[in-house]
């Protein structure tokens, strides 16, 4: 920490202050910018102090990464350049991280599958990158629409995995994604995730910090592992490795490597609440019934809360932060006096509903809907509808007009 | 607050990590003992305590203060060869304090000599080699040390102590955070105020060959 704190106060090449991570986040001054997702990624980078930034295009991110390599341009990011897929673009942002540097990345749909043998490389070698899932569909036959599906891969990986609602969140994030994810308790890679155009192609108000501020650089020597040792592992994986052999020892280690990773992921805990002011945010959860959405799911409960209200039915709202680490004790906490839970999701296997179910007592209480997916959106009407449904409530066919 | 203790094993043959288990680590100015939080003071008295009762206490230090890579490594060096130099002095006869190096993190095959070093991907021979029924990692990598100390409680009853630069350790039964020059000495001080009133557990059979 010492090293850190004494640059605090100096100024990089840019003339950017390095300011100490708390006081830039929640005492800097912030001036209302009207920006959409991806520029407002653009504007948090400027302020991350990245070493490397390395791109390749796929919707809906391509714009935040080509924004980037105007950053990169200006000098506000010390190196930046394509891949030549994503799976090369995720192997080099290794290389990267493995040397010492402070890494972005940012991806989408199927370049995130495209990558997937990657990440929980990236976990398994104390990695903490930062990478950008702007989510859209994987599935064939090809969509670019908005579709979470592929969050449901990163969540066993070994990664942190944020899902931003807004690009206030998103500006924000990314910024405490470092912090966090940099302690050296956890030093794991974040996937922090937003759900595609709605987030990264929409206008949004976003209250940003001065661009003269910026965050302390990055401290390899901080790491839970060597920084550049190449006899030893995680860098040395594949010259006599201990995996390779057949006894009890060698898998002894590996399996206590892996629940390591994991014990790094519980660690995160107590800092993610910390920068995040907990995993989890709720209102009017002594309601009986309450939605639990994530992502931009979140913003369209809370429209349909504010409809339900509007014919005197009362419901609360829990909006998920953090997926991992998982906020199992805060989602049991506000759920408690629910006695009907409704999971509203962009995707076709509920995969938030699942973990919910497994969470909480009595969870025959989920309905795990309404879902969209494929692109589609969800109107607040179609989550009304699903709620006074189950309550046994007079509702209309939203699908068509009829005959 | 998690009803876990982290304690002596053998525990499993494929023991939990504590942090999965509910155990947290220190805030600065703190440390744990058995995985609940404590006073830096009562961790001193006990690391100490427990140094004094081993048959076989040993230093563990790592690569980080093993080679002189920078002004406070080496300053840290020759306050743990002081340490070891003072657990010397104050132990009884048939007490047997060791300084065994972890030099680096490579699997060695068919196996390393526990004479002589201590390898995080099978610590255990070495404990078992050597008797060792306390030890204290310093200087290990965070990730090596946890790997090292969870193995550790899994198959031997050695007593685990960490002195950690970083956060500190769950994985080990007793841990120090930020850990200095002045924390290292501090120990050797309570080391040496305490030689004389602690009873050696020499005639207990060595549970650490387990």
């Amino acid at each position: 920490m010492a090293e850190i704190k004494s640059v605090i106060g100096t100024q990089n090449k840019k003339g950017q202050t390095y300011t100490d991570p708390w006081k830039l986040l929640h005492e800097a001054p912030r001036t209302p910018s009207f920006f959409t997702g991806s520029e407002v990624i653009k504007e948090a980078i400027r302020r991350a102090s990245c070493d490397v930034m390395i791109a390749y295009p796929i919707t809906p991110q391509s714009e935040a990464a080509a924004l980037i390599g105007e950053l990169f341009a200006e000098g506000y990011v010390g190196d930046y350049f394509r891949g030549e897929s994503e799976f090369a673009v995720m192997s080099q942002c290794a290389g990267a991280s493995f040397g010492g540097a402070r890494v972005f990345t940012t991806t989408a749909g199927p370049g995130t599958m495209r990558a997937m043998e990657n990440f929980p490389m990236w976990a398994g070698a104390r990695l903490p990158i930062q990478m950008i899932v702007t989510c859209r569909g994987i599935n064939s036959p090809l969509s670019i629409q908005p579709d979470t599906l592929e969050i449901a891969y990163l969540l066993n990986t070994g990664m942190l995995v944020w899902h931003a609602e807004t690009a206030q969140d998103f500006f924000d994030w990314i910024l405490k994604g470092y912090i966090v994810s940099e302690e050296p308790d956890v030093h794991l890679p974040l996937a922090l995730c937003c759900d595609g155009f709605f987030v990264t192609h929409t206008k949004d108000v976003v209250n940003l910090t001065p661009t003269d501020m910026c965050l302390p650089p990055y401290d390899p020597y901080r790491s839970p592992v060597p920084c550049m040792d190449m006899e030893c592992p995680p860098v040395r994986m594949m010259r006599d490795p201990f995996v390779m052999k057949s006894n009890y020892i060698s898998y002894a280690t590996h399996a206590s490597w892996q629940q390591e990773i994991w014990a790094a992921v519980e660690r995160s805990r107590k800092h993610t609440i910390h920068w995040l002011n907990g995993l989890i945010d709720t209102e009017n959860t002594d309601a009986d019934i309450v939605i639990v959405a994530s992502g931009t799911a979140v913003s369209q409960g809370r429209e349909a809360i504010r409809m339900l209200e509007d014919e005197g039915v009362r419901c609360g709202l829990v909006k998920v932060k953090a997926l991992r680490p998982w906020p199992e004790e805060e989602i049991r906490e506000a759920t408690k006096n629910a006695k009907h839970i409704f999971v509203p999701e962009f995707n076709v296997t509920g995969w938030l509903a699942k973990e919910i179910r497994a969470s909480i007592p009595n969870p025959h209480r989920v309905h795990a809907g309404p879902h969209v997916c494929g692109g589609m959106t969800m109107p607040p009407e179609i989550i009304v509808s699903e709620i006074k449904t189950a309550l046994g409530m007079k509702t209309f066919s939203l699908a068509g007009r009829g005959s | 607050m998690s009803d876990y203790r982290v304690l002596p094993g053998p525990e499993h043959f494929l023991p939990p990590a504590a942090a999965s288990m509910g155990i947290s680590l220190p805030n600065p100015g703190e440390a744990h003992i058995n995985g609940v939080i404590t006073s830096e003071d009562k961790a001193y008295e006990e690391a100490a305590r427990q140094f004094l009762m081993a048959k076989v206490p040993t230093i563990f230090p790592g690569p980080l203060v093993l080679w002189a890579w920078n002004e406070k490594a080496a300053k840290k060096a020759t306050a743990v060869r002081h340490l070891f130099n003072t657990l010397k002095e104050c132990v009884q006869p048939g007490q047997k304090p060791m300084l065994i190096p972890m030099p680096d993190y490579r699997p060695k095959y068919p196996k390393i000599n526990p004479e002589v070093e201590i390898n995080p991907n099978h610590p255990n021979l070495t404990i078992w080699h050597n008797k060792i029924d306390c030890c204290m990692f310093i200087g290990v990598h965070c990730h090596q040390a946890n790997l090292s100390l969870k193995i550790i409680r899994g198959g031997t009853s050695c007593y685990t102590i960490a002195m950690c630069a970083q956060a500190g350790h769950e994985d080990a039964m007793l841990s120090f955070r930020d850990a200095s020059v002045e924390k290292i000495m501090k120990l050797a001080d309570t080391v040496k105020r305490l030689k004389g009133t602690v009873q050696p557990r020499l005639s207990a059979k060595n549970g650490a060959s387990n």
